[in-house]
């Protein structure tokens, strides 16, 4: 199985009072919270984190876009691939991704795919998300009746911007160009490998059957919830006739590892609390944008919501998000090195998922102890996972980079002069 | 009184038109939520005339928003509908969100008299329209209404109705809007509304949370035909779910004039 790290890059210093004084955490959340001068130290210190993950062996680097958003720095993840390309050597450089319908026009994708490809030698995932409605349709101003099919044409038209062998006209609905011509290609052929995070609509999963793409569930609220989404995705695939392959599917889990549970319960805390407490204290104003969530998925999900609405309109319960509820519920798996190990075994082979991302950095988690559990994952946790599914499995779906000897490396010019 | 109704096809969709009373026609395009059920304001102003309600695309009892990529497409689309329900160049009343498309059609073809009803259309920046696609579900009746009550009388099922379809009619309404209008800005329309040339009455609820009422005299300075403004007490967004009966009575004396 493929173990890889996920940065959300979140802001540290959000107030112990923030869900009580802030509407939320995303689109309209309070700019006089952001320090730059801290925000220096903080790219530099998450860098640090993933450069760390990759040196010590995790299979890729994940980074996202989110806009307006204190638990997401990333408008553009693309800058901070661009930055790991350089620092790292064979780690996979996985983008999760790019709003294509956010980019006009979308080459701007295209080319920026394409060069990061080139920079890495051939280590790029391009992920490809419809987007959240608070990135697309707010922060970004999309319209969220258009904004699917904008993003099925954005897709076709990178697609054959990168595999078309000539200049060529695309005359879409949305995007009219006369000259597309995408320098530079990519390096992978025909085209890097596409993963599409999503929220878990069977028309998400047969897009990515038609296609061939992996699919991946990115929440915030770990295996047990993840379950139920990744049995309807594999139930659809087999309905399709695809085979069980765990490479066509990638998951996000929180990790927090220590010595001891004891040990882990004590040092993941504060970060969880926060994270769950402040960064997912989102405002319910910009969750359901009118015609962001299709027809299908609203008639799937009527009777559900006809009574979520009851529940709603009678003011239900607000729990806070206690650490021992969070590690309940299995949105953080903590412990030992060998009881996460089991834990993770046990998901990756019950949800069937050979592309795991885990976010091993959280909430305000400090440098210190994010390196702590990156290395402890990677040198305890990895070893006893390493090898999962392939004995039966192949992985289509994974980066290949030109092989080392032809790869270009940072190289001083210093020695030269 | 139930109304006569009759399908009419736009762009190959169907849309409902229902149509009530005598004499001379008079067209209504609906706000928000479009028209999901004859209302008493429709009921009053049937009296004295014949009401014809086409819906919009999208809207409850029209198919086809999904096909309406830009606003040219929305007002060809708006022309279509009010020539296959057989009242073009009538007498036409906009609400709301049909109040903007009412103006973008007189703009650009004949109507006999206008009836502008808190219509979208025109923005500013120092007094910006609210957002209604940025609320939680239970902020929308009062940012909507004024009337305790209105809105739920304008968007509960029906006896006999399933929920659940209700439900999606009314999303789908939403979503139209959405196509329509969002971000909500100002879409040219100041620049064609010199070209509404017929005598015009705009009607603004005192109460409106969503388009603050000055931006009546804004609809009136633009239009180049003397424009009457008519304020009603209390009345929130949604004038004809707040206050049918004094909208009707104002439309009523407007177009008889």
């Amino acid at each position: 199985m493929k173990l890889c790290s996920f940065h959300l890059m979140p802001w540290t210093d959000l107030p112990d009072d923030f869900a009580e004084r802030y509407p939320g955490v995303w689109v309209d959340v309070d700019p006089k919270l952001f320090d730059p001068r801290r925000g220096h130290v903080l790219y530099n210190e998450f860098l640090d984190e993933l450069e760390l993950a990759a040196e010590l062996g995790f299979d890729g680097v994940c980074v996202n876009e989110h806009h307006s958003n204190a638990y997401g720095l990333m408008p553009s993840p693309n800058l901070m691939a661009a930055a790991l390309a350089r620092r790292t050597q064979d780690a996979a450089l996985i983008i999760m991704g790019a709003s294509l319908a956010l980019y006009n026009p979308p080459i701007r994708v295209a080319e920026e795919f394409a060069m990061i490809d080139c920079i890495s030698g051939g280590r790029l995932v391009a992920g490809f998300p419809v987007g959240t409605p608070m990135d697309t349709c707010y922060a970004y101003g999309q319209n969220p009746s258009t904004l699917r099919d904008r993003y099925w044409e954005a897709h076709d038209l990178v697609m054959r911007a990168w595999i078309e062998e000539a200049p060529f006209t695309f005359h879409g609905r949305w995007n009219q160009l006369r000259y597309v011509n995408v320098w530079p290609r990519p390096l992978q052929k025909p085209h890097p490998p596409i993963w599409i995070p999503g929220g878990g609509s069977v028309e998400t999963w047969r897009w990515c059957a038609e296609r061939d793409y992996v699919y991946c569930y990115l929440s915030y609220f770990g295996y047990r919830a993840g379950a139920k989404t990744m049995r309807g995705y594999w139930a659809e695939m087999e309905r399709l006739g695809k085979e069980r392959n765990p490479y066509r599917a990638g998951f996000l889990q929180f990790i927090g590892v220590a010595e001891t549970r004891a040990e882990a319960m004590k040092l993941y805390r504060e970060p969880a609390e926060y994270f769950y407490g402040r960064c997912l204290h989102l405002d319910p104003r910009f969750a359901t944008p009118p015609g962001y969530m299709t027809e299908g998925s609203i008639r799937a999900k009527a009777e559900s919501m006809v009574a979520r609405a009851a529940r709603a309109s009678s003011g239900g319960p607000d729990h806070a998000m206690t650490f021992d509820r969070i590690v309940d519920e299995g949105y953080v798996i903590v412990g030992s090195p060998e009881e996460v190990a089991v834990k993770l075994r046990e998901v990756a082979t019950e949800l069937n998922v050979g592309q795991m991302m885990l976010l091993c950095q959280f909430g305000n988690m400090s440098r210190e102890l994010a390196g702590y559990n990156i290395e402890l994952f990677a040198k305890r946790v990895a070893p006893e996972l390493r090898g999962l599914f392939d004995d039966r499995w192949e992985n289509h779906w994974w980066p290949k980079p030109v092989a080392g000897a032809s790869r270009a490396a940072p190289r001083p010019l210093g020695a030269v002069r | 009184m139930k109304p006569a109704e009759r399908a009419v096809r736009v762009n190959g969709f169907p849309c409902r038109v229902w149509e009530a009373g005598e004499g001379k026609p008079v067209g209504v395009l609906g706000g928000f939520s479009g028209v999901p059920r004859w209302s008493p304001f429709l009921e009053q102003l049937s009296r004295g005339r014949r009401v014809v309600v086409p819906s919009l695309p999208g809207f409850p009892g029209g198919l086809g928003h999904d096909r309406l990529d830009d606003l040219m497409d929305w007002v060809a689309a708006t022309l279509d509908l009010l020539e296959q329900a057989a009242i073009e160049g009538e007498d036409l009343v906009g609400l709301s969100v049909g109040g903007m498309l009412a103006a973008e059609v007189a703009a650009l073809a004949h109507v006999r008299r206008l009836v502008l009803v808190s219509p979208f259309g025109l923005f500013d920046e120092h007094e910006p329209v609210a957002d209604p696609f940025a609320r939680k579900p239970r902020e929308i009746p009062e940012l909507l209404c004024a009337r305790a009550g209105a809105f739920e009388e304008l968007r509960d099922p029906p006896e006999g109705e399933d929920p659940a379809e209700w439900m999606i009619g009314l999303a789908r309404a939403d979503e139209a809007a959405a196509r329509l209008l969002w971000p909500l800005g100002e879409r040219g329309l100041a620049k064609r509304l010199h070209r509404i040339r017929v005598p015009t009455l705009i009607v603004w609820g005192s109460e409106d949370r969503v388009i603050p009422p000055s931006y009546a005299d804004r609809f009136a300075r633009g239009i180049a035909a003397a424009a009457k403004v008519h304020r009603i007490a209390g009345a929130g967004h949604l004038v004809d779910a707040d206050a049918p009966h004094e909208l009707a009575g104002a439309i009523e004396e407007f177009l008889r004039g």
